[in-house]
């Protein structure tokens, strides 16, 4: 095609020079245009619909398509009809093993507090996430009946649209007060508050370090943003220096691009799958190395960590400003229901039109908020509760060192342990198996544990099978050591 | 649009029978073949809804609704609204960057001046010069129950909106036109708010566990046997949260080589979900069911785009109700075509759940359908329930599958047990099983309300957007300005409706939405008509006059 295109305006150029060479004998070169004008008027009526004919086909040819595929390919309405019949498509969801571990959920009768009804027996609760015993506290209880009698139970909208109460509003600036930031936003939901978190800050082209064992609901929230991200190994300081390293190099090759690309390094305070403290002093030293924000998930550790529950900030005697952005929820010791956000207001006011989890959901019910309220106030008035959990989670902790066939992860102040198979059998499932054979060796003689649950496909980094061990404030000596020695004695039985 | 609904039927009629002659004539061959025809070429391009498709015989009772096309003056005077809220915007920018105008904004720390901006200047423009403006609109803090009346706590701002606080006072009984509280269980009195307090007392009002390790209690088996027996499904899970309820379910279900077929205007706890989940994504004109054939057919014969493998599923996702238009969805024609193609249907009713059909059972009892012709049936407890969380329902292998591979299921909290007695009472309220017609009588009112809010409307020649029977009322303001000062006309009458605009909106469709609830008396209704004439003449909200343009109302009817 391009060969005809060519040999056109060969000729065409041609004719021109002919017209040219007949005029420039006559006069200078300012006449040339007028007087190719006067050529075209002299030339001949063929020449003329003969060279119109030319242009009008190289016209043709430079906007026609080279291959019709579409027009050669076609197919026919029956083909169609028959290629219509002719797919099946997968079945909606591949059928699940009748002795899948989900299928059969232990069932709960009354309340999941100190003492617990699983499957129909009373245990003492290692299994639930109430680690200052205020799921069940009198003064919570009555300022969420005294709430509920006030508001209702929904709130029929979200925040924007008259679903904002002014229980959220006093919760808000409480939680800032507490956590002495200047803002806090409130979500209905745990797990959708870092996973809101992180998209309406790090778009499409920004880069998230991120520490491998993060939870699953930072995963989703880095797959909502759309991000690059770069995970650095478990709270190792020396791998993100290189991986922030090598961002650097990148940077100086490209400091157009450097300058419009947010960065940001999000770890969690303690770790849910890991149970281990992460090193914040090194990572804000970093923050400013690197110029990186750091975005922290408190879910296990606010409430806990920190001699008056502030989290893993007051834990390490951190600036709390040097963070830009804390999140964590509301449903471990706080023992409500929801999450919350708080930094500057720089930061946080931006989730307000941006957090999507915050816009399009209907806001928190009052009683819960109100709840929450409660044990900030509980927190507030009796920082010793937190002595007493640390002291717990201490005795727990060196306690279950030693037992036979099993290996204790964690570190010594969490309250959110984890006991592992020193030697696993190679199956996951035969792991797995084991583990639930303690457990229920262990419910017999009336305490209550659970097994971790992940997503064993979707984990980025599957942690081993574990049993949970939750501490809580509630625990009195006897029932741990109690606890400790049904576990020794169930691994005994079990294992060898 | 001055016409009454026995009128816009026969026009549908009407419409129908000329594009039917029409089609024919053409090429009838593809009559054959698809289901559905082919749009018309005779319709104007800026319509904003190709509802023509019809199949009458696929309902059982007149589906008629109406969208009148924006007129042209009305549009280009929004275009210029726009246009000198953006000059302002920049001049103000402009002022401010030079310290003339005294900037209120929060800044980044010192210490942190020299980090990549966490915003760019651009993207937070429309918040900052053309929200911040109207921004007492929204947000209006509560102080009581979210009833047919509410009480408002009074709100003042002294920097132009960026901060408000408050004065003090109170008003009370405001007429709630704003919450989803379609069936009115909003109550802190009566027979759910007892039960809620007896739960409360029993079980507290936290979980501190996921389902599947130890937050899996009683009262949750009750509630998920309820919901599947109100569905009418196999079984049914719930969940905390309605927004997570799609956003972390929809990636269970489809995958990489999976093709998600979205509603334009789904909401955008769909529009995660199905981007989470790895899928490809192509997005059906709202509410079009020719267009929808068309991406169905596309997808079997071509394939996955680059690999030209068959794709592995397809999944259709509509919503019952839209919140934003008041549109009901065209189910019988998006069930005839998932079964025509082999596709899966995932429909979301989060507003259509208790507040359509005669026995308050979503989208699916309105149309009399068979709620088995739905794959996956999803809805929300937040509005018609007064509660809070989302729930699916479905086939036995459906729930088992979830609850072992939904992400909500396995790391989310489960739901508070105050909230998941509200469900069960109010459910079983809806159901008449507590023994009373009180639930009916809910249903009834409800129904009547919204016939008799929706006439009113348009007898005043209001220009509202919707199928006749959603509870969901857009009125169009279509000016920006007029947002704000529609909403704080009626918050000075004592009514709250929600205003929206851009980007809830297409830029020139700003409107105001009221939410018909069963709790509203006639009288409150009245009471919010009444009002609408005084504020009629001050915010002069768009009458479908023929001075500003032909009425153009589209709607089917089917025998």
């Amino acid at each position: 095609k391009l060969c005809i295109c060519c040999i056109c305006l060969g000729l065409y150029n041609n004719k021109n020079r002919k017209e040219k060479r007949k005029t420039k004998m006559a006069s200078g070169q300012q006449w040339v245009l007028v007087e190719m004008v006067q050529a075209f008027y002299e030339a001949p009526a063929y020449h003329l619909i003969l060279e119109g004919i030319l242009i009008l086909w190289i016209i043709r040819l430079l906007f026609s398509k080279t291959y019709k595929l579409q027009e050669t390919n076609k197919l026919t309405e029956k083909e169609k009809e028959e290629l219509i019949e002719e797919w099946q498509p997968d079945p909606l969801v591949p059928l699940v093993s009748k002795d899948h571990p989900s299928l059969s959920y232990d069932i709960v009768t009354g309340p999941p507090s100190h003492k617990i009804i699983i499957n129909g027996k009373e245990c003492i609760n290692f299994a639930s996430f109430n680690f200052l015993g205020l799921l069940d506290n009198d003064r919570v209880k009555q300022k969420a009946l005294t709430s509920l009698k006030t508001y209702g139970v929904g709130t029929c909208g979200p925040r924007g649209f008259y679903g904002t109460f002014d229980v959220h509003l006093e919760l808000e600036s409480r939680l800032a007060k507490f956590m002495k930031t200047e803002e806090a936003i409130i979500y209905s939901y745990g797990f959708a508050t870092i996973a809101s978190a992180i998209p309406a800050y790090s778009k499409r082209g920004d880069i998230v370090f991120v520490d491998e064992a993060a939870c699953f609901s930072i995963q989703k929230g880095l797959q909502a943003s759309r991000s690059v991200i770069k995970y650095f190994k478990h709270n190792d300081m020396e791998d993100l220096d290189r991986l922030l390293k090598e961002q650097q190099l990148e940077d100086h090759k490209n400091p157009r691009k450097a300058k419009v690309t947010r960065r940001f390094i999000v770890v969690e305070g303690l770790y849910m799958n890991t149970a281990d403290i992460c090193p914040l002093p090194e990572l804000v030293k970093m923050k400013y190395k690197y110029k990186v924000r750091i975005f922290l998930e408190e879910s296990l550790s606010f409430g806990v960590l920190g001699e008056h529950g502030r989290g893993v900030t007051e834990h390490f005697g951190v600036n709390i400003d040097d963070i830009d952005l804390i999140s964590a929820n509301m449903e471990n010791a706080i023992a409500s229901i929801g999450g919350f956000c708080c930094g500057r207001s720089f930061v946080i006011d931006h989730q307000r039109l941006s957090g999507q989890g915050y816009c399009f959901s209907a806001s928190l019910p009052p009683m819960l908020a109100a709840a929450a309220i409660e044990a900030l106030d509980i927190m507030e008035e009796d920082p010793d509760i937190f002595t007493v959990l640390r002291e717990k989670c201490t005795s727990v902790y060196h306690a279950l060192q030693g037992t036979s066939g099993l290996k204790l992860v964690g570190v010594p102040l969490s309250p959110s342990l984890h006991l592992q198979l020193e030697r696993s059998s190679g199956s996951r499932d035969t792991d797995q198996r084991t583990l639930r054979r303690i457990v229920d060796y262990v419910s017999l003689r009336e305490v209550a544990l659970t097994i971790a649950r992940y997503l064993e496909k979707e984990e980025r980094y599957l942690p081993p099978p574990t049993i949970r061990v939750l501490v809580t404030v509630e625990q009195t000596d006897e029932e741990i050591q109690k606890a400790v020695s049904c576990i020794k004695e169930a691994a005994l039985a079990v294992i060898s | 649009m001055t016409e009454s609904s026995s009128n816009k039927l026969l026009n549908g009629d009407a419409c129908q029978r000329s594009s039917k002659d029409k089609k024919s004539g053409k090429n009838g061959f593809v009559k054959n073949h698809c289901l559905f025809q082919q749009p018309q070429k005779y319709r104007r391009p800026r319509e904003k809804n190709h509802n023509v498709v019809r199949n009458p015989s696929l309902y059982n009772k007149p589906f008629v609704e109406s969208y009148e096309e924006t007129p042209l003056l009305v549009a280009v005077l929004t275009y210029m609204g726009y246009g000198i809220l953006t000059i302002f915007g920049y001049l103000r920018d402009f002022m401010r960057h030079w310290n003339i105008e005294k900037c209120s904004v929060a800044r980044e720390r010192d210490e942190q001046k020299d980090f990549v901006p966490l915003y760019q200047d651009f993207e937070n423009f429309y918040t900052r010069n053309l929200y911040t403006r109207i921004r007492d609109n929204w947000n209006r803090p509560l102080c009581g129950v979210p009833g047919s009346k509410m009480d408002i706590v009074e709100q003042v701002s002294h920097d132009y909106n960026r901060t408000f606080q408050n004065t003090g006072k109170i008003m009370r009984d405001v007429i709630n036109m704003g919450s989803y509280n379609y069936l009115g269980f909003a109550e802190n009195v009566g027979q759910c708010a007892d039960a809620a307090i007896q739960v409360t007392e029993k079980y507290g009002s936290g979980v501190c566990g996921t389902r599947c390790e130890m937050g899996n209690l009683d009262i949750h088996q009750e509630m998920e046997e309820l919901v599947a027996r109100f569905l009418g499904v196999e079984s049914a899970l719930t969940f905390g949260m309605g927004f997570a309820t799609n956003s972390m379910n929809i990636p269970a279900l489809a995958g990489k080589g999976c093709l998600i077929l979205s509603d334009e205007l789904n909401h955008a706890s769909l529009v995660l979900g199905a981007r989470l989940s790895g899928s490809t994504i192509r997005v059906f004109k709202h509410n079009n069911m020719v267009s929808l054939e068309k991406l169905l057919r596309d997808a079997i014969v071509h394939g996955q785009p680059r690999t030209h493998r068959p794709w592995k599923k397809l999944l259709i996702v509509v919503e019952g109700i839209y919140s934003m238009e008041g549109s009901i969805v065209r189910l019988p024609e998006v069930i005839a075509l998932k079964k025509r193609y082999k596709a899966f249907l995932y429909l979301d009713e989060a507003h259509s759940i208790g507040a359509l059909g005669p026995n308050g059972k979503g989208v699916v009892d309105y149309f009399g359908l068979d709620p088995k012709d739905v794959d996956i049936m999803m809805g929300t407890f937040t509005k018609s329930f007064g509660a809070a969380g989302g729930y699916i329902g479905g086939k036995r292998e459906l729930i088992q599958y979830l609850r072992s591979h939904s992400h909500s299921a396995v790391y989310a909290t489960s739901m508070p047990p105050p909230v998941a007695q509200q469900i069960i009472t109010s459910m079983t309220t809806i159901m008449g099983e507590d023994g009373t017609s009180l639930g009916a009588d809910r249903l009834r009112q409800l129904s009547e309300n919204t016939t008799y809010f929706r006439r009113k409307l348009r007898e005043m020649g209001f220009i509202i957007y919707g199928n006749d029977d959603s509870p969901v009322v857009p009125m169009m303001l279509y000016m920006p300005a007029k947002i704000g000062a529609f909403g704080r006309e009626m918050l000075k009458r004592n009514i709250g409706t929600v205003v929206v605009g851009f980007p809830a909106t297409p830029i020139i469709e700003s409107r105001a939405r009221f939410c018909v609830s069963a709790a509203h008396t006639r009288e409150t209704l009245d009471v919010v008509r009444g009002v609408r004439g005084v504020s009629g003449p001050l915010v002069r909200p768009l009458c479908s006059t023929p001075l500003f343009n032909t009425p153009f109302t589209r709607g089917i009817g089917a025998p």
